[in-house]
């Protein structure tokens, strides 16, 4: 067993060697532009990308010319709402979203806002679900864009993107989906979901970083996105500058590979995940579980350890590389803004750990996890006066305590 | 957070864990911060007719240099008397824990600690003596 053990598979994925050795030659001998139309060391590299961008269309049901690179979902995020909004923005100025999605999401509308768009942001439940109704009676004449994650980063839950399409369909609104976390993972299908633009980033389905995918759709409707960045009006005028061709190539093969491999994935990283929830709550008690026990992502556990701090417990359990919705992990010393918006007190989102199993995992792994997380909790409950103070029958929520 | 080898000392062996009995007269216990805050801590000190803390114990919910400062805050207080614990500042934690900047509310926090604990420790003796001349 490698030490630590990578449990953070939500935030990055190692790159399949596989998808290494597809990428190989085009950073070696195939070095080409692919925009090089004179010579063979140009057309060896615009056949490649062209190879990829139909792999990547296959995983989602696109046609390959649907496909944009870019550099990665953030900029594919930024692309879709800034760029809808450019080219949309005299129809409607109003856009849809929900506040538990990515920065990426939440900053780009930031923005539009400042450009004078009017930005909805609807709530989620305490399973980090939004409500269809409230999503139907937020849409006005001048809705021109829905914008959604298909499954949440930190915790795990999973929006009904289908029965969203259909709404946006209805409506005649552009439907926009970040599937950072779900493509290659879940099945996603653009035209049965109703989705009109989609984003998804390499290096979370096991292929290389810094570069993602843009898909827009062509046909009913005929979605234009204006560009954030201009110059040789490469990828049909939507996303300008040279073709990284070896990462291209590496994000088809590794969107080949997780369509292959998808169902028996799928079903082995879920029974992983359950296997860790069931070897951790079978030990310790309070421990509860953030985001929707079942319409959630197969390879999320994001669990809070009641009365024992999040980046405490990670220096507890040194050996496993695993990710905290505590303040005292992140920049800004603010505990997670997503189990916030969840209504998950900060004094759980404190104690908040993000597990994220992946293709790799073994079940030796887990159960070497499960062992370290116990054990960990345990030795810093009895260090906790929280902990002691609840076991005395204390109601923790009637204490007066001293914030500083 | 990379912290230096003494947070991760006191982290990994944390010094005099526990609880005293807090209505014992010659116990003062502090307890300060807040669990949405991310961090709380209780610490006890058993002071003698002398004016010199006994015995010290914590129990500490926070991030790894919390538990260290107030493992380290222990260490310090036992054997010194009120005013030489009173005297201990945070900024000497943060020195000889090597804290980082966004380490040092943990540093104050166990300041605080300390001070709260001795603060009811006097609030106890004066209870003690008004009730002893009410006699």
């Amino acid at each position: 067993m490698r030490l630590p053990i990578y449990l953070d598979n939500n935030s990055t994925t190692p790159i399949d060697l596989r998808v290494v050795e597809a990428m190989m030659p085009y950073l070696t001998e195939k070095f080409g532009n692919a925009a090089s139309r004179s010579h063979a060391y140009g057309w060896e590299c615009e056949e490649a990308v062209e190879k990829a961008r139909a792999q990547i269309g296959k995983l989602i049901g696109a046609q390959a010319k649907e496909i944009a690179f870019t550099s990665g979902a953030t900029e594919s995020i930024n692309i879709a709402i800034k760029g809808a909004f450019e080219m949309y923005g005299e129809k409607g100025n109003h856009v849809i979203t929900c506040v538990t999605e990515h920065k990426a999401t939440l900053d780009s509308a930031k923005y539009i806002e400042k450009h004078g768009a009017n930005v909805t942001y609807l709530p989620v439940n305490s399973l980090g679900q939004i409500n269809l109704e409230e999503l139907k009676k937020a849409i006005t004449p001048q809705t021109i864009l829905i914008s959604l994650m298909h499954a949440n980063n930190e915790m795990g839950t999973i929006h009904p993107i289908e029965e969203i399409g259909k709404i946006a369909k209805e409506k005649g609104i552009l439907f926009h989906v970040d599937a950072a976390q779900t493509a290659g993972k879940v099945p996603v299908d653009v035209a049965k979901m109703g989705i009109d633009i989609l984003s998804l980033s390499g290096h979370k389905l096991y292929g290389p970083k810094g570069i993602g995918a843009l898909y827009v759709r062509r046909n009913n409707p005929r979605v234009r996105l204006a560009p954030v960045i201009h110059g040789g009006g490469h990828e049909r005028g939507l996303r300008s500058g040279t073709l990284n061709v070896p990462a291209i190539v590496g994000l088809g093969k590794a969107a080949e590979i997780a369509m292959m491999e998808m169902e028996t994935e799928f079903k082995r990283v879920r029974e992983l995940r359950n296997r860790l929830y069931r070897g951790i709550t079978k030990e310790l008690d309070e421990v509860y579980l953030n985001g929707h026990p079942e319409d959630r992502l197969p390879n999320n556990l994001n669990l809070s350890f009641a009365y024992v701090e999040g980046e405490a417990l990670m220096m507890g359990f040194k050996e496993l590389a695993v990710s905290s919705g505590s303040a005292c992990t992140s920049a800004s010393l603010e505990p997670s803004y997503v189990l916030k918006a969840m209504g998950v007190g900060e004094e759980l989102a404190h104690t908040s750990i993000r597990f994220g199993l992946g293709r790799f995992t073994t079940p030796e792994e887990v159960d070497f996890a499960v062992e370290k997380v116990v054990a960990t909790v345990k030795r810093l409950r009895d260090l906790s006066p929280l902990y002691e103070m609840a076991k005395e029958g204390i109601d923790l929520k009637q204490v007066q305590w001293n914030p500083h | 957070m990379a912290y230096g080898p003494k947070v991760i000392d006191h982290f990994n062996n944390p010094r005099n864990v526990g609880a005293l009995d807090k209505n014992d007269p010659t116990v003062g216990t502090g307890v300060v911060g807040a669990p949405e805050c991310g961090d709380v801590m209780k610490l006890q000190l058993k002071i003698n007719d002398a004016n010199v803390v006994e015995d010290a114990k914590f129990k500490t919910f926070g991030c790894g240099s919390a538990i260290a400062s107030s493992s380290l805050a222990t260490e310090w207080v036992k054997g010194k008397t009120v005013d030489e614990v009173l005297k201990i500042k945070n900024t000497d934690i943060v020195n000889e824990l090597a804290l980082p900047p966004v380490k040092i509310h943990c540093s104050v926090l166990a300041e605080d600690a300390i001070r709260a604990a001795i603060a009811d420790y006097k609030k106890k003796q004066e209870q003690n003596l008004d009730a002893n001349e009410a006699k």
